[in-house]
């Protein structure tokens, strides 16, 4: 298992695409955190009421997480298309399933490689924002949240792109139909904003990323996040199996 | 038997209802080189995926050394190595971090991947193109790359689906070599339609047609059938068939492009009489030699003659 993660990241790693891709996220981010630290004194000299005064960590943090959920939405698509239907077009399927492994394994595997090169992100992110801490006090338990909020959100994209990788042998209709289904995730709680009891808002990632974005740690949404994880991965072993048997 | 490496009981496949494979049963023992031979869409990939795991069969069982396929898929595939018909091969790698990958992927463990990589790309004629690109290398030596794959983590079972498709031919020669030398110790099952390969390498031979195991045996038996009892004879002064005919051992004759075929009868040698025959008749002969049959040839014989035992075994 951590055998196919290590061959995932190395083939990530191999190509062009995992660097460019790193390298315009760490550009993004970091011009944004900067416009949060120029920005923050703007604001807040402007802002008298004690109401309106947010702490550092919180100001620089929303832009920067905002950006990042937001930013990941398009490029979490773009990393995970690749993981199966690459393997179907290329017809690399039968070395791993002819290997001592089982497709959960496989799966598994190749999410995990996926998540950990994500995380990259997301400590990096985390790690720039601690550098604040030179200046300010700042609240790192903000930042965990925020973090692991992140974390689980790219996480819930990288599973769906999985399935929806396993699902076709061209990569680009791969990352296609996994952006638009996650966008549509992400923008539900929009659509239904006028009905605040509705239970299509419970499906939002968005929404369930808001908590965490305010720092706040909920067991239900920990527990949406994990069971979107889950239901995708079973889904993507159910249609590797599912190749086995059908052939 | 003790030393049963692959054993395939009652083998079948449908598609869609339609069977791919069906009631194919054979095996295998250590230090046997089997080739699988057929015509295309005769079922040789579909039976070596299901051999492998890729594939789940309908009915029937695969046994890896004793060990179920199904119900011990972890097991049975340690034991084997596979080369498909595609190569499976992620090009972005060059050859020492795929083979370290498939040594890793395998089982091998820690301290002896370096040492298997090695070996693998020793036996494949691979030293040299350690650092290259897989993208990059020609058709040959990816194939052999496919190859140094499947017996890096030297598996009990080496199974390779058309290992010399792509290669030139002293290349063909050392991968035959190679075959030969992993089918001394461990057991090779090789599907082709190159007839003259399976004379080379294999000690034993299936024949499948249609999902259906049509020939079953060791070599010798196809090596009769394909020398065969045919002479190819050229003669500047022809003389007519019937007088050919008059031979004591030939059954058969018939003008071949200009040539002449003779066939004999079973267990005949008239190739003396036929000679002297020519000398004394001033026919000028400048042309004897074994017709080799093709394939084809050999295929519709064997097919033929299993329908005909079956035949004899249903009068009796």
């Amino acid at each position: 298992m951590l055998n196919i993660a290590r061959k995932e990241l190395k083939s990530m790693f191999a190509s062009p695409m995992g660097w460019i891709i790193l390298a315009l996220l760490t550009f993004s981010f970091g011009t944004y955190y900067l416009n949060g630290v120029n920005n923050y004194f703007e604001v807040m000299s402007g802002s008298i009421r004690p109401a309106e005064r947010i702490g550092v960590t919180q100001f620089v943090g929303q832009t920067v997480y905002g950006l990042a959920s937001f930013i990941m939405l398009f490029a979490v698509p773009l990393l995970s298309m690749r993981l199966i239907s690459e393997e179907r077009r290329s017809q690399t399927l039968p070395f791993l399933f002819s290997a001592p492994l089982s497709i959960s394994e496989i799966v598994v595997g190749k999410f995990l490689g996926l998540v950990v090169f994500l995380s990259i992100l997301v400590v990096y992110i985390a790690v720039m924002l601690t550098t604040l801490n030179i200046w300010a006090d700042i609240d790192f338990g903000y930042i965990f949240a925020n973090s692991l909020g992140l974390l689980l959100l790219v996480s819930s994209f990288a599973a769906l792109g999985l399935y929806f990788s396993s699902l076709t042998a061209q990569p680009i209709i791969a990352g296609i139909l996994s952006f638009i289904a996650l966008f549509v995730l992400m923008i539900l709680d929009r659509f239904f904003a006028g009905d605040p009891t509705s239970t299509m808002l419970k499906f939002s990632l968005m929404r369930h990323f808001q908590s965490f974005a305010g720092g706040l740690m909920d067991t239900a949404d920990l527990a949406y996040f994990g069971l979107f994880i889950l239901t995708f991965i079973t889904l993507t072993i159910r249609r590797l199996d599912a190749d086995r048997l059908r052939g | 038997m003790a030393n049963l490496t692959v054993e395939a009981i009652e083998l079948t496949r449908l598609y869609g209802g339609r069977a791919a494979v069906s009631d194919v049963t054979f095996s295998l023992q250590q230090g046997q080189v089997l080739g699988f031979l057929g015509p295309n869409g005769a079922g040789k990939s579909t039976t070596m995926k299901m051999l492998t795991g890729n594939l789940a069969p309908s009915a029937g069982s695969v046994k890896i050394c004793g060990i179920d396929m199904i119900e011990q898929p972890k097991e049975a595939k340690a034991l084997i190595g596979y080369l498909p018909e595609m190569r499976p091969l992620y090009k972005e790698f060059t050859v020492d971090e795929y083979l370290t990958i498939a040594a890793r992927l395998h089982n091998v463990s820690g301290k002896h991947i370096k040492k298997a990589v090695e070996h693998a790309k020793e036996r494949c004629g691979l030293t040299h193109m350690s650092k290259r690109l897989i993208e990059n290398l020609s058709n040959g030596y990816q194939q052999r790359v496919g190859i140094a794959q499947a017996i890096i983590h030297n598996p009990m079972v080496v199974i390779l689906d058309e290992p010399t498709v792509g290669l030139d031919p002293i290349q063909i020669r050392d991968i035959r070599a190679l075959i030969k030398e992993i089918g001394q110790a461990h057991s090779v099952i090789v599907s082709t339609h190159i007839l003259p390969e399976v004379e080379m390498v294999c000690d034993h031979v299936q024949i499948i047609d249609k999902g259906k195991l049509v020939f079953n045996g060791g070599i010798d038996v196809l090596k009769k059938q394909r020398i065969g009892n045919k002479l190819l004879v050229g003669l500047r002064q022809a003389p007519q068939a019937a007088q050919l005919m008059a031979i004591a051992g030939v059954a058969e004759v018939e003008p071949a492009d200009g040539l002449w075929r003779i066939r004999f009868e079973e267990g005949a040698q008239p190739h003396e009489a036929i000679v002297q025959a020519a000398v004394q008749h001033g026919w000028g002969l400048y042309h004897i030699a074994p017709d080799q049959t093709s394939l084809e040839d050999v295929f519709v014989q064997l097919t033929y003659h299993e329908t005909a035992n079956a035949d004899e075994a249903k009068a009796a």
